[in-house]
């Protein structure tokens, strides 16, 4: 019973929880803590991958808890166990990391309890086969998160952060609450199977869906609700942050498809175009804003912003195909998707783990003031560069391969019937294909800046390697993204439950292949082959090489830099996060961000320094939010009147209500 | 045996496209010069320059790390695959399937943030400002590139290279619009990324206009032997797919008789000709571009590949 053992494992995280509050004080509480947790995710992930794998027969369970006449439903099937896979695969790797980084915790007792718990809840979510458990379990993990985000709140910034991440959060839970209030109709059946067996009119469904992408994307983070991301994800502890980064958005890609892909049933194809449209607008912007940050968690936190719109434009592309009974090409763009879910979860670990050892070793997050880390930390170093290669999606690791298969779904659009369609999804393509190129430029900066050039300060100059633990949880992904990377077909072809579930159709099987290429239509079509690509690299640049130290002299003198004749010794003449950014501030700033760039310069013969200041708004802030807030304050204080009326208006107002209502009802009839 | 000669085949592509790279470049030097009214290096300067770089004593700044150290193979190595993997003179090679063109564009891309760490790895002011450019360039390159891919697979059905040669040279495509537009793109697009004017000036030293020379001022010796060769290639590699995409007559498909093989490389070696000499033409009558004129240059190319999809939407027969 694989709902059981998810369940057992659910509490077994509950307890640790309760064993970190009731220890946490002492020395040996976060080994015992991370420890338990990285044996009880290791179980779970184990659990997950042989039902995916096996013959993946749901498992449902029903306990009496809860509402009284409803009970607890808990259900295993494909979908739920690869993100079980995806929550407690970074779940489990988190531990490990933490081993290591949370000994350097300040303030363990705010950490320790939460963390367990907040595994607990994600897998919960996942578990959760009726409505109830699913808001409340989705409710807990939004809020035993918001206790690690502000678990340094003497910070001012962390408990801004923490009060933005409520506010966003609890509007989330509404949405999705009134679109399960939708889904359930008039009879309010709570459980996930009476849903899906009901029948939705295409309005209801249009409203339901909206609701869902409002309620799970505000989670997930789609522009314009990504606004708490970059604020909440850096103010955690690094190892938890890689987990909101990494696989709390997952969870809210897993309920927004849960809910649309299996709850709704069939979407109408203009939803595929809104969605789609969505992730690309959101894949850009989410990259724009990343170049522009010099807090490398931030400017993770950003990016996770980007690859939930690379996400988003599979899934829009799945629903689309599927709306027009395209199996096979949903499938494709289903897979994609959920091929992206899972590198993202692994590459984008692997970054915060690598920001998070940075920090440990220096005490810096502001990339300005690190500089020449590959010579002081150079595990971590080879580790951030390979996360840096995959998220900028280049072959042969993981993320191209994602990327690809979203391109090949994206080339199949010409075959829809509808004309709005056919003239987006084009440009959603030219949109991704901006957003990688931008995504290699954001992570040439993040990591020439932190780890190559000349040490800025001398908290980098004095940097240290990180412990065993940390480097090891690092290795670890790195190999994930290297395997999933050269070996995709493994991969496509444990999600093809998946597909089959949801859209009705898979992806042709890939893993007996010549050669393990990866053909996601037909070999005359396209195919590719990371292995082979690889294997060539490493080929053809031993040859040269080998060439190289055989006819070429191995004279080398080492010698100080040349830089044309005019080396400047300080190290502030090197290019910084923000003088990279500038070409592309100044030709996608003045349209997308209200860039503000402050120049003082003092004239000849004073003796004060001259400043250059360049402060990047999102615009989502001044767009959206802050009318939103005037709005709220203006109704506010227009309402507060209410509050000092007479007893006689108060009276007219309770009868002008009672003769309302009655009208209501009356026309209601 | 059969699967020998595949492999032989393979691996003469692999060596005519190293070997013809240096001549290409001299061959547009000279012209360059020709135009220009001097008289210009010899036609095998290019060899004699990586030879010559390849035995000089390298300098190599104290802190340099290893990705700066291993760069120029990376580059090379990563470009000589895509070119590799491009068809010339022959369709479907052993190896031509494991990449389609989308992997080919970002193969290049490897190269490029290879190169441009290599850049930032000494920390000197040149090597950002090359750096920094050279992802701008890349940035507004790829989209416009993606939008060619679109053109052709939307003509042609597929993104796998070796396919798409053999319909255009047996099909009736027929002129297209569609195809025009994807080639001035296409253009455009090999311009900006070979570093060539108006985007780049690879004879210039001058600090402020350079973006390709910035990147690699701090190498010598037989690194930037290397890179040197890497560039020549990347070049090739851009010539062939031009060649390969707009015009495959010649190419091998399914004859692979000793004759018709000897037809495909007589037809690339002259079509390689041709490319290398309209290249300086272009260049010498326009002049070099701002640095922030890019986007105007690059937005143009990424148009032109947006028409040729949206006409192709509009019609299949455009």
């Amino acid at each position: 019973m694989p709902a059981l053992a998810g369940l057992w494992c659910v509490a077994a995280l509950f307890a640790v929880g309760i064993l970190g509050l009731v220890f946490g004080r002492s020395r040996a509480a976060t080994t015992l803590v991370y420890g338990a947790s990285l044996a009880i995710t290791l179980a779970a992930l184990a659990l997950a991958l042989a039902f995916l794998i096996g013959d993946g027969r749901p498992s449902s369970l029903t306990l009496p808890l809860g509402l009284p006449w409803i009970g607890a439903h808990f259900r295993v099937d494909a979908l739920a166990a690869f993100f079980l896979i995806v929550v407690n695969l970074g779940g489990a790797i988190a531990s490990l990391y933490a081993l290591g980084y949370g000994q350097h915790e300040s303030s363990p007792l705010r950490v320790l309890p939460y963390y367990p718990v907040f595994l607990g809840a994600m897998n919960l979510v996942v578990l959760a086969d009726d409505a109830f458990v699913f808001l409340l379990s989705w409710e807990f993990m939004s809020l035993v998160s918001w206790g690690m985000v502000v678990a340094h709140h003497r910070i001012p910034a962390n408990v801004r952060a923490g009060y933005i991440y409520l506010v966003m959060a609890s509007f989330g839970t509404l949405c999705l609450l009134l679109a399960f209030g939708v889904l359930a109709g008039i009879a309010g059946e709570y459980s996930f199977a009476a849903m899906r067996s009901m029948p939705l009119t295409q309005s209801l469904a249009l409203i339901a869906g909206t609701l869902t992408l409002i309620g799970a994307g505000s989670k997930a983070g789609i522009v314009p609700l990504h606004v708490w991301l970059p604020l909440a994800h850096p103010a955690a502890p690094s190892h938890v942050s890689a987990l909101l980064s990494g696989v709390m958005t997952k969870v809210g890609v897993y309920g927004f498809i849960r809910i649309v892909f299996d709850l709704i049933g069939e979407p109408t194809p203009y939803a595929g175009l809104i969605v789609a449209g969505i992730g690309g607008v959101t894949a850009v912007l989410g990259v724009l804003y990343a170049l522009m940050q010099h807090d490398i968690k931030r400017l993770l936190a950003y990016h996770t912003v980007e690859n939930i719109g690379i996400i988003f434009i599979g899934l829009g592309l799945a629903l689309a195909f599927r709306a027009n009974s395209i199996g096979w090409a949903a499938a494709l763009a289903l897979t994609a998707a959920l091929f992206h879910v899972f590198n993202h979860s692994v590459f984008k670990s692997l970054l915060f783990f690598g920001a998070g050892s940075v920090l440990v070793a220096t005490g810096e997050r502001d990339m300005e003031r690190l500089g020449g880390l590959i010579h002081r930390m150079p595990h971590t170093a080879f580790a951030f560069l390979i996360g840096c290669m995959a998220i900028s999606a280049l072959p042969p690791l993981n993320g191209f391969v994602s990327e690809w298969l979203t391109f090949q779904a994206i080339l199949v659009s010409p075959q829809l019937p509808q004309w709005g369609l056919k003239l987006v999804i084009p440009a959603v393509g030219a949109l991704l294909a901006l957003s990688a190129a931008l995504a290699a430029a954001c992570f040439v900066k993040a990591f020439g800046v932190m780890f190559l050039g000349r040490p800025r300060t001398d908290a980098a100059q004095a940097a240290v390697e990180v412990d065993d633990w940390q480097r090891a949880a690092m290795l670890v992904l790195v190999a994930l993204c290297v395997l999933a990377g050269v070996l995709p077909g493994l991969v496509v072809d444990a999600l093809a439950p998946v597909a089959h579930m949801l859209v009705g159709d898979a992806m042709p099987q890939q893993t007996f292949l010549p050669w393990l290429s990866i053909v996601p239509i037909a070999k005359s079509r396209s195919s590719y082959n990371g292995l082979l690509i690889l294997l060539f690299l490493a080929g053809s640049a031993t040859l040269t090489a080998m060439t190289i130290h055989r006819f070429a002299t191995r004279a080398t003198r080492r010698s100080a830099i040349w830089d044309c004749g005019f080396p400047l010794a300080s190290p502030s003449a090197q290019y910084t996060s923000s003088s990279f950014a500038m070409p592309i501030r100044r030709v996608f700033g003045a349209s997308v961000f209200r860039v503000r760039e402050i120049v003082d310069m003092p004239p000849p013969g004073a003796m004060r320094a001259g400043h250059f200041q360049v402060r990047v708004f999102d615009p989502a802030w001044f767009a959206l939010y802050g009318p939103l807030a005037r709005a709220v304050r203006r109704a506010a204080n227009f309402l507060n009147r209410l509050q000092f009326l007479t007893i006689r208006s108060y009276l007219t107002l309770v009868f002008c209500a009672l003769i309302l209502l009655l009208l209501v009802v009356a026309a209601w009839r | 045996m059969a699967l020998i000669l595949e492999l032989a085949g393979q691996a003469l592509q692999m060596a005519i496209v190293v070997a013809i790279a240096p001549l290409l470049l001299g061959i547009s030097r000279k012209v360059k010069a020709r135009l220009l009214m001097r008289i210009g290096p010899p036609l095998l300067q290019p060899y004699v320059d990586i030879w010559k770089l390849m035995h000089k004593e390298m300098v190599l700044a104290y802190n340099a790390s290893w990705i700066y150290r291993i760069t120029p193979y990376v580059v090379f190595a990563v470009t000589w695959v895509a070119a590799a993997l491009v068809p010339t003179y022959c369709t479907n090679l052993l190896f031509s399937w494991s990449a389609d063109l989308i992997v080919i564009v970002a193969l290049m891309g490897t190269a490029r943030f290879s190169l441009a760490l290599a850049g930032m790895d000494v920390g000197t002011a040149f090597g950002g400002i090359g750096s920094s450019r050279e992802m701008l360039i890349a940035s507004l390159a790829e989209p416009a590139m993606i939008l060619i891919v679109f053109t052709i697979a939307l003509v042609a059905g597929t993104t796998q290279l070796s396919t798409i040669a053999e319909l255009f040279t047996h099909a009736p495509v027929g002129l297209r619009v569609s195809l025009g537009l994807a080639m001035l793109a296409l253009i455009g697009v090999a311009v900006a990324e070979n570093a060539r004017i108006p985007i780049d000036n690879p004879a210039t030293h001058l600090e402020l206009t350079m973006v390709h020379e910035a990147m690699v001022l701090e190498y010598s010796g037989r690194h930037l032997a290397m890179i040197e060769a890497a560039a020549a290639l990347k070049l090739v590699l851009y010539f062939s797919l031009i060649a390969c995409l707009f015009f495959p007559f010649g190419i091998a498909t399914i004859d692979r008789s000793p004759a018709a093989l000897t037809v495909g490389l007589a037809a690339y070696l002259f079509k390689m000709l041709i490319l290398a000499v309209l290249l300086p033409i272009g260049e010498t009558s326009i002049a070099k571009m701002r640095v922030f004129r890019y986007p105007i240059f690059l937005g143009s190319a990424f148009a032109a590949a947006a028409l040729a999809v949206f006409l192709l939407f509009v019609s299949r027969g455009f």
